[in-house]
């Protein structure tokens, strides 16, 4: 795998590949889904790319993440294959999940990727636990929780700073404050002009930082994994960023209008860097042209792929839920429901 | 079980204690075992745990293996969940069932669903110990008897001791599964003593239910305080009423085969069982029961439990409330 470190010109390539990997993952996905291909619910990262790719980019490689309901580009920031992602988007046996997750649950734990999650404000009390094995353990991993402004609001979020901030764990609580919890703005979800005075509460370091600045979100994670890994406790970072599609596929979104969106693609992240590194002569126009193109056909290829895959066999529902055996599962599937009890 | 005493030798060396002390020999023989194995909850450390079960073993293991929380439920258990998954043993203490309300998310959508959502791909070695039962005047919120959500949630295995060796046995298997098991301690019966095997690696299987004493006439299956008031009462009744009883143990799993065969032993059931009666593990037992041990009843099968109310507080109110082995015998004398 590439090594994902900003302060290389290869590794803001990198950075670079993985944003536009993300835009064009998800933007395949918001198409898939309005045509019909994809079964379920898909909520897209387009326009917050600069977060997951800046805050990643900081993390070491064995470092663990905790995700969202809005979590491809987490995957894809933490180095997950699109490949077993477009797979398990399309309910594929050779998806992440083996088809059982599917968008909002991917996961590669074995990647430091503790799973996309379902549940607002689900994420940061396992980084808390991923931290806390770190620490019991003397390990030098860190692990970073991502979530959106309106998991804020929920009370196990501040329950896992808390315990992070009074045991000095080494996490990181990142905030993609993408201005909409679900379809409420954000200021009538919240009694703070910034959430990361949020910090103040558990005397911990906070800061809002630029989320359509992947610098500035890199430059703020690394400070704050220092601080993590030197076993002074967790850091809460605030991103201010936007998502340009709705909470969710469908979404109409009577919240706000094509010109509050247009402020924000003004600033588009990738725009913005993809600029710098044109300035500063790390890539060419046409490099990027090429490689926006070598991505556009990956995530073709992706699609392709997760289209010919199998879907799991239907026996397959019933693995997977134990480590162990249990009868009340396997004389299920192994069809004594259909024949009866012993005595019927 | 073996009635060796403490001073036998070799690998049957048994030694009375209570089901506190049980619990509390496990813990210490899972923490020795393995350095992965941590224990977290409120008061669990210097002050030994609110009913004393954790006890010394801060003062052998430190603070950082048997770790006082802050009044945080909902925090670390989803912090247990997290650092399962990442290789640690969790070992947490919900100081009141009841109190799993305040972190049931994390039980129920983190622990019970995340090895099946991401395909098989991560363990959940968490165990969380629990207490539950009324009797001791603590009102509706601290006398709970709960287990059965969370034997019939998907995902998570649940056990209930009735005995200071099942005490240890479950307790030790719980913390060595690679699974998420609750395991649920009527605190009723933490002073009730028994023999227990020492050996370090004395386990009971998850899933096992225990025969605890052969009968012919009427089969009761039990379970917590209800296994030794049952026994009891089976005692009284010698001489006139033969009666089989058996420890459930396991709730989820569930023994199906061992309940089965006695019933086709003695065609009568009795199921005692603290819980609620609406939807609950007598039910349960009932069905797997008549599913597969239907023409071999020669009478219906008796509930004896909780009515569809909580535990009140007025010790007038909580006495009329709880199930005991005269409910047992009333049951019996009803279908025998």
């Amino acid at each position: 795998m590439v090594v994902l470190d900003i302060e290389t010109e290869d590794g803001q390539r990198e950075a670079l590949r993985r944003m536009l990997t993300i835009r064009a993952f998800d933007t395949k996905a918001a198409d898939l889904f309005s045509d019909g291909e994809l079964p379920g619910f898909v909520h897209l990262y387009v326009g917050e790319e600069a977060v997951g790719v800046g805050a990643c980019s900081a993390l070491e490689s064995d470092d663990y993440i905790t995700s969202t309901h809005r979590g491809h580009g987490h995957c894809i920031a933490k180095g997950l294959d699109p490949d077993l992602m477009m797979a398990e988007l399309f309910g594929k046996a050779n998806g992440y999940c083996n088809g059982k997750g599917g968008s909002m649950h991917i996961a590669d734990v074995d990647a430091g990727m503790l799973g996309a999650n379902g549940i607002v404000g689900a994420g940061p009390p396992l980084a808390t636990g991923a931290a806390l094995t770190s620490h019991l353990k003397g390990e030098d991993t860190v692990a970073l929780a991502f979530f959106g402004d309106g998991a804020v609001a929920q009370g196990q979020v501040h329950e896992a700073i808390n315990l992070a901030a009074t045991w000095d764990l080494p996490a990181v609580f990142l905030v993609e404050n993408n201005q909409y919890g679900e379809a409420t703005p954000v200021e009538k979800q919240h009694n703070v002009q910034n959430l990361s005075e949020t910090a103040e509460a558990y005397n911990i370091p906070g800061f809002t930082v630029d989320g359509m600045d992947i610098t500035a979100v890199y430059e703020a994670v690394k400070e704050a994994r220092k601080r993590a890994a030197d076993g002074e406790g967790p850091t809460f970072i605030e991103a201010e960023t936007y998502r340009y599609h709705g909470h969710f596929e469908g979404d109409q979104q009577p919240y706000r209008t094509e010109e509050d969106v247009a402020i924000w693609k003004d600033r588009d992240a990738i725009e913005s860097f993809k600029r710098r590194l044109v300035d500063a002569g790390t890539i060419t126009g046409a490099e990027f042209d090429e490689m926006k193109a070598e991505i556009d056909q990956q995530i073709e290829d992706a699609v392709g792929k997760a289209k010919d895959a199998a879907y799991p066999d239907p026996s397959e529902a019933y693995e997977d839920m134990f480590n162990a055996a249990v009868p009340e599962i396997s004389d299920f599937s192994s069809g004594m429901r259909a024949d009866g009890g012993e005595d019927r | 079980m073996s009635t060796e005493t403490s001073s036998g030798t070799g690998p049957d060396r048994t030694k009375e204690m209570t089901i506190r002390e049980a619990i509390r020999l496990a813990l210490r023989e899972e923490l020795e075992r393995d350095d992965d194995v941590f224990v977290m909850g409120e008061d669990v450390g210097a002050f030994g745990g609110v009913y004393e079960v954790t006890g010394d073993l801060v003062e052998q293991f430190g603070e950082e293996r048997v770790r006082d929380t802050p009044i945080s439920e909902a925090g670390f258990m989803g912090a247990a969940v997290g650092a399962a998954a990442t290789g640690t043993r969790p070992v947490v203490e919900i100081m009141f069932s009841d109190f799993i309300g305040v972190c049931s998310e994390q039980i129920i959508n983190q622990m019970a669903k995340n090895r099946y959502m991401f395909g098989g791909k991560t363990e959940m070695p968490v165990t969380v110990r629990t207490t539950e039962g009324g009797g001791s005047g603590a009102a509706s919120q601290h006398s709970g008897t709960i287990h059965t959500w969370f034997a019939h949630f998907p995902g998570v295995m649940a056990v209930a001791p009735a005995t200071p060796a099942s005490a240890k046995g479950l307790l030790k298997s719980a913390i060595r599964s690679d699974d998420p098991v609750i395991v649920f301690e009527n605190k009723q019966i933490y002073e009730q003593k028994g023999e227990v095997p020492l050996d370090d690696d004395f386990t009971i299987p998850i899933g096992t239910a225990s025969v605890e004493r052969e009968g012919e006439d009427v089969t009761v299956v039990a379970t917590q305080r209800m296994v030794g008031e049952s026994l009891e009462l089976a005692e009284e009744l010698a001489g006139q009423t033969s009666v089989e009883v058996i420890d459930l143990r396991s709730l989820y799993p569930m023994d199906t085969d061992t309940l089965v065969e006695s019933v086709k032993k003695t065609g009568r059931l009795v199921i005692a069982d603290e819980s609620p009666l609406s939807y609950g593990t007598h039910a349960e037992v009932a069905t797997r029961v008549m599913e597969n041990a239907f023409y071999s009843l020669d009478a219906p099968i008796q509930r004896v439990g909780v009515a569809d109310v909580h535990i009140p507080f007025s010790p007038a109110l909580e006495e009329e409330v709880l199930p005991h082995g005269s409910d047992v015998e009333a049951a019996i004398n009803r279908i025998v």
